[in-house]
């Protein structure tokens, strides 16, 4: 079944601050086999001129599968996740993620088209520090595999 | 590891690096990222819905290449932006040692600000995982 288009243009907003702390980013870091001593060490960040861990630069997309909720989550939309598989995904990081960040974002479904007989999906989030600053965008493509409408022979 | 603007051409090269990619690593990959889609971890599941086996998360995939530009910046604050296409699947088998990533790097374009735009290639086996995976590192 084809996806509901009435949600391109549609936001969705998580207000709910996701707190990012030093475990975590250790703990993502150490997913990925990833041993920088930024990432793990507080005083090797200091070191480098940070004021707490930094974090990985594709951190952010557990953002989205912590936090759920978004338009995938939206019966609505009509999407089966289990067809769902991923195309795309960009970070834009206006300044990097530290520990201690409480974000807080703002997801803007921008595309449904078809793509042969899959159709994608996009979605672009504003991720938000609590002074208001904008740390990231994260836009995402989605796959929907075969749920494209029929085309007229 | 790390290197400066001045240092780099339009076309200095990233040399490849291997990454290993086991079944524990998923795991770890979802309990860390929140992503547990049973795909991932369930090669019952996974053959029943037509894949070839358990496949990597594709953000395991782009993390682990993004591994090439923070250990070759340093810094891993460094990468400023970080964009990939997904062209292919990248199966784990339960063989003991998995399946292996090899990720390369060039340099592309010499930007303002000290800033270097790298394309990425990723390949497990013959397979290009990544398209279009292009990055913008602030070099010092």
């Amino acid at each position: 079944m084809p996806l509901n288009r009435a949600f391109i243009g549609r936001e969705y907003s998580f207000d709910k601050p996701f707190e990012v702390g030093r475990e975590l980013i250790r703990h993502f870091a150490l997913a990925i086999g990833d041993a920088n001593p930024i990432y793990h060490d507080i005083d090797a960040a200091k070191a480098a001129g940070h004021r707490d861990l930094v974090a990985p630069p594709t951190f952010l997309t557990t953002l989205g599968f912590r936090r759920g909720g978004g338009p995938v989550g939206d019966p609505d939309l009509g999407l089966d996740y289990s067809l769902v598989v991923h195309g795309e995904q960009k970070f834009v990081l206006h300044r990097p993620v530290y520990a201690g960040d409480a974000l807080t974002g703002r997801t803007t479904v921008t595309d449904i088209r078809d793509v042969g007989r899959n159709e994608a999906m996009v979605t672009e989030t504003a991720v938000i520090a609590a002074d208001g600053e904008q740390v990231a965008t994260v836009t995402m493509t989605m796959i929907s595999r075969g749920s494209a409408a029929p085309k007229e022979a | 590891m790390s290197v400066s603007y001045d240092d780099v051409e339009v076309g200095t090269e990233i040399a490849a690096q291997t990454y290993g990619v086991t079944r524990g690593q998923l795991v770890q990959y979802a309990g860390a990222s929140g992503d547990f889609n049973i795909i991932h971890w369930n090669e019952r599941f996974a053959k029943a819905v037509g894949l070839p086996d358990v496949i990597a998360h594709g953000m395991f995939t782009m993390a682990t290449a993004g591994r090439l530009l923070t250990d070759w910046a340093g810094d891993p604050a460094a990468v400023v932006e970080y964009g990939v296409r997904f062209s292919s699947m990248v199966p784990v088998p339960d063989n003991g040692t998995g399946t292996t990533l090899t990720v390369s790097g060039k340099v592309e374009d010499k930007l303002d600000g000290n800033r270097v735009a790298v394309v990425l290639t990723a390949r497990c086996g013959e397979a290009k995982v990544l398209s279009q995976a292009r990055a913008v590192v602030q070099l010092s």
